[in-house]
């Protein structure tokens, strides 16, 4: 039995009390009206020579009147405000939608090892519940924030904005408008609330069921659970798809990837298994975890590596080919993340999920190293939150973006409430899962 | 406490077996004759492989206007049964190497077969891509070769380029991966001969193996590294073949969901060639004793996985046709279009066979019957010919101008080759199950005290 230590307790709740703050903070300076911007823009010369070069191709034109590019300056400032006031916004989904994903995909990576009938990895399995504990505090977070942006509280997502649809609105966008059949807020705030009633309704029955297995070791328990995880696998599989077009993939109303679910999905996933891994080295040294060895810390290492290897060929599999074809819909969307201004986040993911992780998880002998695993992990979960970051930012925030205290504050808190819910919960069950007909081959494997 | 088991776990090996019996019956197959019915099969087989080998000397001696090409659909029955080949090679290396990975000792049965069929599959397929080409003699060009013309060089940005490195690759580590395994087998074999012209030969063949502590430490570990080569090889075999058409601008290739699809399509549809072959194979060869129902259900088990994820791709495919706004994209493969228009008997072909007829799979009682696994197995093989027939024939019949709307009618030129591939490939197994040991007896003999019935029944009595 784990007890949840003070000094980790205090640490999560100062995370979420600065975060908390930090995330008020963000709300409190971002730019109110157009004034704002302009200040902000006086202040920073720097800046200006940047939003000067952004706006050339639209200013190419010197034909223009007087009055005309008056107009568009002040439309171009409206712009920058929304840009702005999107910001502390983004930092918050961001970081919600991080957390709760790889809640949810150590959830898909429970149900595995249970339709699998994985023989290794039963003594890891209250840690798995544990972290998937966070799915139901996460989902409100995502779904306030949601709710928050379906109410036009902020300028997340653009084709919510008002006259999108209406022709005879200066704001109409025709090729938006041709598929208000699935973007629209009703439907998709429905579709968004099944996402996360799925999530937590497989994640309620089965840690429900994990647990009556400790005291009754019924057969049919297991069963019950074999089953519902076959059940969840397929459910996930078939809304992960709507999910990440939903929510990630409508920021860009214009663009469009096939992949673009399995690309999302990958990248969670191997955030996923690495958070497994880190809190198993972390209650490993704690001595609550005895029936754990290094052949299983090996294992995990193993998923960290090869789903590492994975998401890399999902990015460039949807990179190269848009990259290849360049057709104008599709290579826009690469414009600022290869050559504008996110150039550097997104360089600089590929190289910490990707080269990094086959570099340092290649030895063998170095997967048997806690140390070791805990570097590789930091730097895949450091890596993965930028590549949330680049899926996002650039359609919410464009140009604008930085790491600040929004950002980082965003993540305190999240990261906060992420340690307190887990441990909480891993602290309420003994981490020895009894019952499980695998748990014996778990308990002496070796590798 | 070694070679424990968990009691929940089905047996792998049935009826009693000890290690001897093993050889014995691997063996059986290659030291006795071939029935008349062996040589009924091989006899249709060589000759319908003769009839394809005249379609192709026709085709190189006339030309490729005896095949149904026009202007417009340049590529059909050619590269749709290439697509067809490699993916079907592909479960051969993931039964051998993921599932090796993923430490699954039920593959220890089927992964010698399943190989040889992905080795069998990879040379029809290679075929295509040469005998397509306009001038076959000039196939050489293709390679980045030094040569006499100003170090005239080849232009590495087409996929048809990497497919002649993949495809030769994967060929290559296939049959070295393959090979390797077959070292102690082939001694084995070689131990219990005894007539000298066959000790002679699979004394060549065996190398000198003699088993020792040492060699097999290191046969183990290459195998290891040769396991973790093969994996993302497969995964880019079939991802760069998907590319010869996902690089493209035409509306329906297009798509960056097309890599992992193939891959997943070409898992599905090699793992119904495998169930095809070994449903018949543990049959004739007496080989049920490791080729078990379990076996069977679990190969159906993958099939329904990657036929799952061919539909979410399909799913997606669909969505975005309609998501993107684009009218071209409305009119094409997975479309409204493709439904109904000329080709809509080849997309619902596709939509039966590949999506709605292996979910009766999710059956226990289905998929633990042999006879419908066969004739699933069979339907799945229909259906993704069809799909890669659909991505290819009916994107190009409708292009961007309509002007240049066409249909496609296969010659029998066409028909003849493919059947002739056909022909090939079975003439090969066949003789492969006559003279090879089709089960790794060695990888079987080092999970029948774990997973052996008597085993199991033993330390379950305890």
């Amino acid at each position: 039995m784990y007890t949840f230590s003070g000094k980790l307790k205090t640490v999560s709740l100062v995370l979420m009390i600065i975060g908390a703050l930090s995330i008020g903070y963000g709300f409190f300076t971002a730019p109110k009206t157009t004034q704002d911007v302009e200040q902000a823009m006086a202040h920073d010369s720097g800046h200006h020579g940047e939003e000067a070069s952004h706006g050339a191709p639209s200013h190419g034109d010197t034909a223009h009147s007087e009055e005309h590019s008056e107009a568009e300056a002040q439309s171009h400032l409206e712009h920058l405000l929304h840009q702005g006031q999107n910001r502390p916004w983004t930092a918050f989904f961001i970081a919600a939608f991080f957390f709760l994903m790889i809640s949810v995909c150590v959830l898909v990576f429970y149900a595995i090892q249970w339709a699998a009938q994985a023989g290794w990895s039963i003594v890891l399995f209250r840690v798995m519940e544990g972290i998937s504990a966070y799915i139901l505090p996460g989902s409100i977070l995502l779904f306030l924030f949601l709710l928050a942006s379906g109410m036009h509280m902020n300028h997340i997502y653009v084709w919510m904005a008002e006259g999108t649809f209406d022709p005879s609105s200066e704001n109409y966008d025709a090729i938006v408008a041709g598929k208000s059949w699935w973007l629209n807020v009703p439907g998709w705030i429905i579709r968004s609330f099944i996402y996360l009633f799925v999530y937590n309704i497989f994640r309620y029955l089965l840690r429900k069921n994990s647990l009556a297995l400790d005291t009754s070791a019924d057969i049919k328990i297991y069963k019950k659970n074999f089953n519902l995880s076959i059940v969840f696998i397929v459910l996930f599989g078939i809304l992960e798809l709507f999910m990440s077009f939903d929510w990630l993939m409508s920021l860009d109303p214009h663009w469009y990837s096939q992949l673009y679910s399995f690309y999302v999905f990958a990248s969670v996933l191997v955030s996923g298994i690495t958070t497994i891994a880190l809190v198993t080295i972390y209650l490993k040294n704690k001595g609550v975890l005895p029936f754990v060895n290094n052949s299983h810390i090996h294992d995990l290492a193993k998923y960290m590596f090869g789903f590492s290897i994975f998401w890399t060929y999902f990015f460039f599999d949807q990179f190269m080919l848009q990259w290849y074809a360049n057709i104008p819909e599709e290579a826009a969307y690469f414009w600022p993340r290869l050559i504008g201004s996110y150039q550097l986040p997104f360089i600089s993911m590929l190289v910490m999920n990707f080269v990094f992780p086959i570099l340092i998880l290649m030895d063998s002998d170095f997967k048997r190293v806690p140390w070791f695993v805990v570097a590789a992990g930091l730097i895949i979960l450091t890596g993965h939150y930028i590549d949330v970051f680049q899926l996002i930012s650039p359609a919410t925030v464009g140009d604008s973006w930085s790491i600040g205290i929004p950002e980082l504050g965003s993540l305190a808190f999240f990261m906060g409430l992420f340690i307190y819910v887990v441990f909480t919960s891993i602290s309420k069950a003994p981490l020895h899962a009894k019952g499980n007909p695998f748990m014996k081959e778990s308990e002496i494997y070796h590798y | 406490m070694s070679h424990y088991e968990a009691p929940i776990r089905e047996p792998l090996i049935i009826g009693d077996k000890s290690y001897h019996d093993i050889s014995n019956d691997i063996a059986a197959p290659i030291e006795g004759k071939a029935n008349k019915w062996w040589w009924a099969v091989f006899t249709l087989a060589l000759v319908a492989f003769l009839w394809g080998v005249g379609a192709i000397a026709y085709t190189i001696g006339t030309g490729i206007g005896v095949w149904g090409l026009n202007n417009k659909i340049n590529w059909a029955w050619d590269i749709t049964n290439f697509v067809w080949w490699v993916g079907i090679g592909h479960a051969g290396t993931l039964i051998s190497a993921v599932l090796l990975l993923f430490r699954q000792k039920w593959r220890m049965g089927i992964n010698r077969s399943a190989e040889a069929m992905t080795i069998f599959a990879v040379f029809q397929a290679g075929l295509f891509p040469v005998i397509h080409m306009g001038r076959v003699w000039n196939g050489y060009w293709t390679m980045p070769i030094p040569n006499q013309f100003g170090n005239l060089w080849t232009n590495f940005n087409s996929p048809l380029l990497w497919d002649v490195f993949a495809i030769s690759t994967y060929l290559t580590v296939s049959v070295v991966f393959w090979y390797t395994g077959l070292l102690p087998d082939f001694a084995m074999i070689r131990d219990r001969a005894t007539k000298p012209f066959q000790k002679k030969i699979y004394s060549l063949l065996s190398f000198g193996w003699t088993g020792r502590a040492k060699d097999w430490q290191r046969f183990e570990e290459v195998s290891l590294v040769l396991a973790g080569l093969a994996t993302p090889l497969v995964l880019s075999v079939h991802t760069i073949v998907s590319f010869d058409f996902a690089t493209s601008v035409i509306p329906g290739w297009h798509s960056t969901v097309y890599p992992p699809y193939f891959v997943a399509g070409a898992v599905f549809s090699g793992f119904a060639m495998v169930q095809t072959l070994l449903i018949v194979m543990r049959k004739v060869s007496n080989l049920e004793a490791y080729i078990t129902r379990g076996h069977i259900e679990n190969m159906n088990k993958v099939i329904l996985v990657t036929g799952g994820i061919v539909m979410v791709a399909y799913l997606s495919e669909f969505f975005v046709g309609w998501y993107s706004g684009s009218s071209y994209e409305d009119f094409v493969y997975l479309s409204v279009g493709a439904a109904t228009g000329p080709y809509w008997w080849a997309f619902w072909a596709l939509i039966l066979c590949n999506g709605v007829f292996p979910q009766l799979l999710w059956i226990k009682k289905l998929r633990t019957n042999y006879t419908v696994s066969f004739i699933m197995a069979l339907i799945i093989n229909i259906g993704m010919w069809f799909e890669r027939f659909d991505i290819i024939v009916i994107n190009l019949s409708r292009g961007h101008l309509p002007s240049t709307w066409t249909m496609f009618e296969p010659t029998f030129v066409d028909i003849g080759i493919f059947m002739g591939t056909i022909g090939f490939f079975f003439v090969l197994f066949l003789l492969y199950a006559r003279t090879f040991p089709a089960v790794a007896q060695a990888e079987v003999k080092s999970i029948l005290k774990s997973s052996g019935d008597n085993y199991k029944r033993e330390r379950d009595s305890k």
